[in-house]
């Protein structure tokens, strides 16, 4: 390998720096797990990189991944050389233009990180279903099995679309391929030159649409033609095999790489093949050469080019002597007589095999949703071809114990090669953990002769996540594409990591482990669990033992721990000599944290040198002295299901689980995350009860749910433990009560709003509040005692509660706790106070997005019950459809409501003329009403169950819904003002009665901060790395044209009872209404504990306009817009130096930022000016025209 | 009539110099302030350990919450160069000095010794016409004696004048053991002048919010007493120049500055109050006063009060504490 060329890089970076090179146009849309190859097309045209013509590509963002699709095919019809970037869904998006763009014979290639399509449930990770719902469109499908491959192919790919003018999805695994680091050989831009021959470049642009020269494409056809203008393609589709050859034999002319469209590896004269795609194959290749070594007669076909599939060049790669074949793929057809590429190959097979003895062929699927593939179960796969019966339509990697398709195998085969390093790290998100394998993979990669690999797992929280890092580094190429299992060194970063999962394990006989602890060398023994002293014993473990923290105080680098780690690594895994290892670190450092400053160089490089003295080998005991057992996953009041099955997958045991255990249509139980006990915070909140002044503020913008308020009668707190704090309730309607704020010590994730936003000051002591943050462990006991008691004491009546009044409205149960969300989430406080206010009759439909994926992603769940068993009911469809999703939700209910009706009336006679009336008639406009229908109901359905016709039993069933119900459509702006625009425009102006939330963060931050129309002027986000150029959209402004919209924009740091009043506002309203609320969010830059203050700044400055829009306020003849923000206090720019995403415009781009930062002063003067107009207009009601008095 | 001076080897059209404030962020003022009469300008100051902190604030927060959650691995695009705020002065200083005719003086506070020698350099490279040390540190430390806090001092001074070949100007506080002996030190170490001096940010407290309100309270004429009296007690008794600063609003002041033996007199808080025209007018003032009084030159005023040319010297030893107070009883 040329070290001048080689670079340690993911398959997304290694694709987009092709596709950049050979593009004009690139319109892009975010999508886990191909966003990043947007990202780095964005960043590279925002510096100006230039591409194989010497000028920058046109990179949009579009709307949607349809969008882009279609832009893609609007930019191809015009002549340029266009891409996208997708997966998933997004792919699905694309499917219409997709048989367009080939319809029409056009040039073009899609890069996609392939990812499961969601179907009982989303899964972000990696497999073929997406692909595979392609492959009837007839684009091209080439599939990539590694990063290398993904290079080279990308570039193969434009050049055999070009050559042969049909497109061509590119493919690479998500996240296997999509995010592996691995060191490869990068291809100079000579080689990309050669490859794209500007002939047929020419010829592309040439056909693109221009009024020199007008054609007309797009026609309709009729029933005459259409079929034979459908065959007229026919000859491009039968040249392409040897046009998609002869691009991989040109590429390997220059670059010695030679590929296959249809790659055999194995014995000359192998008996048992498997024929696979993408990353899979690898891993069969290493199996076939362990195998073989071993005296098999196995092989491997590796279809790089699934379509066109040519049949020919296929049949021709097996061997003479195959008799047997196990076609493996990576997704499910439902349904289907075998999944895609199984049933080409029997075709195949059938049609064309060469001697007269045809080999067996099966099937089986594997992988699916990035589930692991290893060795082992290649192997099983091989073994089953050699039973005398095999297993057709197999799966395996799992335990199907429903419809037993599964294979065996032997967990414990490894082949790993002795001569790989292979690391496991466990660190928490927050450490630096991965970021400093990166760089080890870098300076090991980039410095040395040897291959490196990297690969990432993390966790399905957000915040306090564990992630483990899997790092091989050996001298051949590293084809192993899996987890490690048998490591040879294991790296543990958190001690906490120790009680909850047996990391051990995985270590071979005498491996070494390395171990972050407060803990000396001398006491760290007695600290560990039993299973770890056990296993260290067995295995004759080297033990080594660092305090990195305190390393990492002693020279100011606070909680940042990678440094001294990554020394450790290198001090004692021998990966490279000691002194050259430590001389590398530091000239990463000094690269890595050079623009950092040069205190921050300074105080890794001392880290460094700090590092080995205070690292310290442990003298391993002879006898386990601990008896300390693993924490369990899950409290053991939890019912059933959550204990066996969730547990397992909070346990990281879920591959574990057969199929049986899981629910086959996708339906889980609610109000699971009480049960799981995250222990993430070193400090808690502690509440003093003698200068609260019981304003309910903290437990208002708590994020976790885990601030609780109850009120209560004093005779309750006679029986409380010792600890517990109650005092008299200070508001005069509750003058007989007792009161306590209580804490959920091993739930809450130490954000810090609560004492942030708390407004009393401690008179003695002026740095203290009436609730303050310490440390937890030396409370966690005591107070986890006083939550339990505090959760049995029984909620104050919902009738004596105030909800106009946060002070008293806190008190009532929230139904969304415990989420995974960030820690000082900006939007769950809204999704809480929802559920506190409506909860126990609300529905929920909910965008795809952070609030999916913190409120659905498993194992547990935070939306959840009240002790009666109401509580929200909740469902995510896609992104782009959320409002049509939860629209086709209200029209059920309205449906189902006039049915119910009409069946109580027509039965009244049978359930009593005065219970009919009275349902009938109810007026469920406050909580007292509800209750009282919701009593009404039961009745209803138990004098249902004594009568004996069908309409009696149809009544019951649909009984519940004469109780009023909430219908909220909930979802991010990425939903509500890009993807799924559309939708809502649509559904808010139905007229139904729906509630829709838009919880705003101006960006999409579940994949990682791209830019949305919500994106402020000025803002540097992903997509938008120059700074965003244009202002935000006024969504607010847009659905009050209508006039029958209900629209509030609130803050809940700017002023909280003005979202309060929203809420309700909202939810009264008798038909479709809108909130806008301001969430903060990490993709903000900003400094999380207080981030409430950044909402105030962006009140106070006129940036965030507060304002409640209220049709019901014009049939009283008063201007339905009440703007609720003051004139502004501050200048604009002083909110926008709080926060480092427009603050990095000033730092990278001073000229442009002061442009944009005057025009964002401009664009709130103007935004100020026109509402104040609108709202100061008197209203002059004439005649019953709603939209017209809005209009005046 | 003859207002021009020299300081630090400057030769200046007049003793009037515009000194650091927020006001010289902006390349138009500083025109404007050549315009109206400035002889020179000091620049607002670089403070190196405010730009390592936001640094580091930056970066904590860019990379907050990365690499936790597989789909969003990070939140921020990497730019590929972070306009240091020390790119973004040193380009200012380049530019103020190219757009202007009056030399250009940097006004650098640094972190470390380091920080303090490669700024100044940087300075010299960028075309500053001089620098100004604003020396701004308030010790805190119990364990840290004065001997400490002032060797400090004068070892920067002198790193940094080893460091480059342009004048370097100390500007510093009052609050040493013997202001005297402190000034004499420093222009051994080598300062070409000494600023005298620095106001202190000093802290109000809000009844209401109970929090340090950090409001900058502008001086007043009565602040010039302090420079003055020190100024007078300095002028011939050191070698560097000396530069009065601290409240000095009118031409009244300047002149007095000038006779205890400033060589340039520097406004701020009055330019803030008034806008920059203030110069110009003083300027006609200051005109006008010495033409009224019979002065041909400033260096005829020069040092005129001061102890060593005075005939009541020794009033700017006294504490003149028992005097002054008895006035102000009798005056109300």
């Amino acid at each position: 390998m040329n070290d001048q060329q080689v670079a340690t890089l993911d398959g997304n970076e290694a694709v987009a720096r092709v596709a950049y090179q050979v593009n004009e146009v690139l319109a892009i849309y975010p999508i886990t797990p191909s966003s990043q190859m947007g990202e780095w097309a964005d960043e590279w045209a925002s510096r100006g990189q230039t591409n194989l013509w010497g000028t920058v590509p046109q990179v949009v963002e579009m709307q949607s991944e349809a969008g882009a699709a279609g832009a893609v095919h609007g930019s191809l019809q015009r002549g340029a050389l266009t891409s996208t970037f997708t997966a998933s869904q997004g792919l699905l998006l694309m499917v219409p233009n997709m048989y367009k763009i080939a319809g029409e014979l056009t040039s073009a290639v899609f890069h996609v990180a392939a990812r499961s399509v969601a179907a009982q449930a989303l899964s972000i990770f990696g497999d073929h279903s997406d692909v595979m719902a392609t492959r009837a469109t007839g684009w091209g499908l080439l599939a990539s099995a590694s990063v290398q491959e993904a290079h080279d192919f990308a570039l193969i790919a434009h050049a055999a679309s070009l050559n042969s003018r049909l497109p061509i999805v590119h493919f690479l695994d998500g996240f296997r391929t999509s995010h592996e680091i691995s060191k490869i050989e990068l291809m100079p831009q000579s080689v990309i030159r050669a490859m794209i021959d500007d002939n047929r470049v020419r010829e592309h642009r040439a056909r693109g649409l221009t009024p020199e020269n007008p054609v007309l494409r797009g026609t309709a056809q009729n029933p005459d033609v259409f079929f034979q203008a459908r065959e007229s393609v026919n000859p491009f589709y039968d040249a392409m095999p040897d046009i998609m050859q002869s691009a991989m034999d040109q590429f390997a002319e220059l670059t010695e790489r030679q590929y296959q469209v249809y790659e055999y590896h194995g014995a000359p004269d192998a008996e048992r093949v498997i024929v696979i795609m993408a990353s899979g194959s690898e891993a069969v290749h290493e199996t076939v050469d362990a195998l073989n070594v071993d005296g098999e007669k196995v092989g491997v076909v590796k279809v790089r080019m699934y379509r066109p599939f040519d049949v020919e060049r296929f049949v021709a790669a097996f061997p003479d002597t195959t008799k047997a074949i196990a076609v493996l793929d990576r997704t499910k057809e439902p349904g289907s007589s075998g999944e895609p590429l199984y049933l080409d190959t029997v075709s195949a097979i059938f049609e064309s095999w060469k001697t007269v003895s045809m080999p067996l062929v099966v099937g089986g699927r594997y992988g699916l949703s990035s589930k692991e593939f290893t060795p082992a179960m290649i192997k099983s796969v091989f073994d089953n071809l050699q039973s005398v019966q095999p297993k057709n339509h197999f799966t395996v990697g799992i335990v199907d114990d429903v419809t037993h398709t599964s294979l065996d195998y032997d967990p414990d085969y490894s082949i790993e090669p002795d001569n790989v390093v292979r690391a496991l790290f466990y660190g928490l998100g927050s450490d630096g953990t991965v970021g400093a394998n990166k760089n080890s993979i870098k300076i090991i990669g980039e410095n040395t002769p040897n291959y490196a690999q990297g690969y990432f797992v993390y966790d399905s929280k957000k915040s306090g996540s564990m992630t483990v890092s899997h790092l091989r580094f050996g001298a051949d190429k590293i084809r192993s594409n899996y987890q490690i299992s048998k490591a040879n060194f294991v790296g543990v970063h958190q001690t906490i990591f120790l009680d909850k999962f047996d990391i051990l394990r995985d270590l071979v006989d005498g491996g070494t482990f390395l171990l972050n602890s407060t803990a000396s060398a001398n006491t760290v023994w007695d600290t560990l669990p039993q299973r770890y002293q056990e296993r260290i014993l067995e295995k004759n473990i080297k033990f080594y033992v660092i305090d990195a923290y305190k390393v990492a105080r002693d020279v100011g680098m606070r909680n940042r721990i990678n440094t001294i780690m990554q020394t450790c690594f290198f001090a004692i895994s021998g990966v490279l000599p000691r002194d050259e290892a430590i001389a590398e670190i530091k000239r990463a450092i000094e690269k890595t944290y050079g623009k950092k400053g040069t205190d921050v160089v300074a105080k890794n490089l001392e880290a460094v040198d700090n590092t080995l003295s205070n690292l310290h080998q442990v003298e391993i005991p002879t006898t386990v002295t601990s008896e300390r057992q693993f924490l369990a996953p899950i409290s053991k009041h939890a019912p059933e299901f959550v204990q066996d099955v969730l547990g397992a997958m909070v346990a990281r045991q879920g591959d574990s689980l057969p199929v049986s255990a899981l629910p086959a249509d996708g339906t889980y139980p609610t109000a699971t995350t009480q049960y799981e006990k995250r222990n993430l915070a070193q400090e808690i909140p502690v509440w003093d009860p003698d200068i609260c002044i019981q304003c309910g503020k903290c437990a208002f913008v708590c994020p976790h749910a885990v601030i609780r308020i109850k009120s209560y009668e004093p005779s309750i707190a006679e029986n409380a433990p010792d600890s517990f704090k109650s005092v008299p309730a200070r508001d005069r309607a509750w003058q007989d009560l007792n009161y306590t704020i209580q804490v959920s010590p091993e739930d809450c994730t130490a954000c810090g709003l609560c004492v942030d936003i708390c407004p009393v000051k401690n008179k003695s002591q002026t740095n203290l509040k009436a609730i303050n943050m310490e440390p937890q462990a030396p409370l966690r006991e005591q107070e986890s005692e006083n939550w339990d008691f505090f959760m049995q004491i029984p909620e104050l009546p919902r009738n004596l509660i105030k909800t106009s009044s946060i002070r008293q409205q806190q008190v009532q149960q929230p139904l969304f706790e415990f989420s995974g969300a960030c820690a000082g989430c900006g939007e769950t406080p809204y999704l809480k106070l929802l559920t506190q206010l409506f909860g126990d009759r609300t529905i929920v439909a909910n965008a795809t997005g952070c609030s999916s994926i913190y409120g659905g992603n498993l194992p547990t769940t935070p939306w959840a019950k009240n002790e009666d068993g109401y509580g929200p009911a909740w469902s995510n469809s896609l992104f782009e459809d959320n409002a049509e999703f939860g629209l086709g939700m209200r029209v059920a209910l309205d449906k189902q409501i006039e049915f119910a009706r009409e069946l109580v009336a027509k039965l009244a006679s049978e359930i009593g003329e005065q219970l009919a009336d009275a349902l009938l008639d109810a007026n469920q406009s406050d909580e007292p009403a509800i209750y009282e229908q919701r009593e009404r109901v039961t009745i209803l359905k138990e004098k249902l169950q004594s009568i004996d016709t069908s309409d009696a039993k149809q009544l019951l069933s649909v009984a519940d819904t004469l109780v009023k119900k909430s219908m909220w459509i909930v979802g991010g702006d990425g939903w509500a003002y890009d993807i799924g625009y559309g939708g809502l425009d649509h559904v808010l102006a139905s007229g139904r009665n729906i509630n829709v939330l838009v919880m705003d963060t101006e960006v999409y931050s579940n994949t990682g901060g791209q830019a949305s129309k919500a994106t402020p002027r000025a803002a540097i986000a992903k997509f938008a790395a120059g700074g965003k150029p244009s202002g935000k959209k006024d969504l607010g402004r847009m659905m009050m044209t209508y006039g029958n919209i209900y629209v509030a924009q609130v803050a809940m740091g700017g002023k909280d009872e003005q979202t309060l009043r929203a809420f309700l506002e909202a939810e009264a309203y008798d038909g479709p209404s809108l909130i806008i609320a301001y969430s903060h969010c990490i993709a903000h830059g900003i400094h999380m504990p207080t981030a409430l203050r950044n909402q105030k700044a962006a009140v106070d400055s006129g940036q965030w306009l507060l304002y409640r829009f209220n049709p019901d306020l014009v049939t009283e003849g008063k201007n339905p817009l009440t703007l609720d923000s003051r004139a502004p206090k501050l200048p604009v720019s002083e909110f926008l130096r709080m926060e480092n995403r427009f603050r990095m415009l000033e730092l990278s781009k001073p000229d442009v930022a002061k442009k944009l930062f005057a025009q964002a002063q401009e664009d709130v003067d103007k935004r100020r000016a026109t509402y104040e107009y609108l709202a100061n207009r008197p209203m002059q009601v004439q005649g019953n025209n709603e939209e017209d008095e809005v209009e005046s | 009539m003859k207002l021009d001076t020299s300081y630090m080897g400057l030769h200046l059209k007049s003793p009037l110099v515009a000194s650091a404030s927020p006001l010289m962020q902006d390349l138009d003022n500083i025109k404007r302030f050549e315009d109206a009469g400035a002889s020179a300008v000091v620049l607002h100051s670089l403070y190196e350990e405010e730009i390592e902190l936001e640094r580091q604030a930056l970066f904590n927060h860019l990379d907050y919450g990365t690499e936790s959650y597989a789909e969003a691995l990070s939140y921020f695009p990497e730019p590929e160069t972070y306009y240091a705020k020390t790119d973004a002065y040193l380009e200012h200083l380049r530019n103020a000095r190219d757009a202007v005719d009056i030399p250009v003086i940097g006004s650098l506070n640094g972190l470390s010794l380091g920080g303090w020698t490669n700024f100044a350099r940087r300075f010299e490279e960028a075309g500053a016409s001089a620098i100004e040390l604003n020396i701004y540190n308030v010790p805190t430390d119990p364990y840290q004696s004065g001997y400490e806090v002032e060797q400090l001092t004068v070892d920067i001074v002198k790193s940094v004048k080893e460091a480059v070949s342009i004048p370097v100007a100390v500007k510093l506080s009052p609050y040493f053991s013997n202001m005297a002996y402190m000034a004499r030190q420093l222009s051994e170490a080598g300062a070409d002048a000494l600023v005298l001096f620095n106001r202190f940010y000093q802290p109000d407290i809000n009844l209401e919010t109970l929090e340090h309100d950090p409001n900058i309270l502008l001086s007043t004429s009565y602040d010039i007493r302090l420079p003055l009296r020190w100024i007078g007690i300095l002028y011939k008794q050191v070698q560097a120049d000396l530069a009065a600063t601290s409240g000095i609003h009118t031409a009244e002041d300047i002149v007095k500055m000038l006779m205890v033996g400033a060589n340039v007199t520097m406004m701020t808080s009055a330019a803030l109050k008034f806008g920059i025209g203030i110069f110009s007018r003083v300027q006609d003032d200051l005109i006008q006063w010495m033409d009224e009084h019979e002065y041909v030159s400033v260096s005829q005023m020069r040092g005129s009060m001061s102890q060593v040319h005075s005939e009541n010297a020794s009033e700017l030893e006294r504490s003149q504490y028992m005097r002054g107070l008895k006035t102000y009883v009798l005056k109300r």
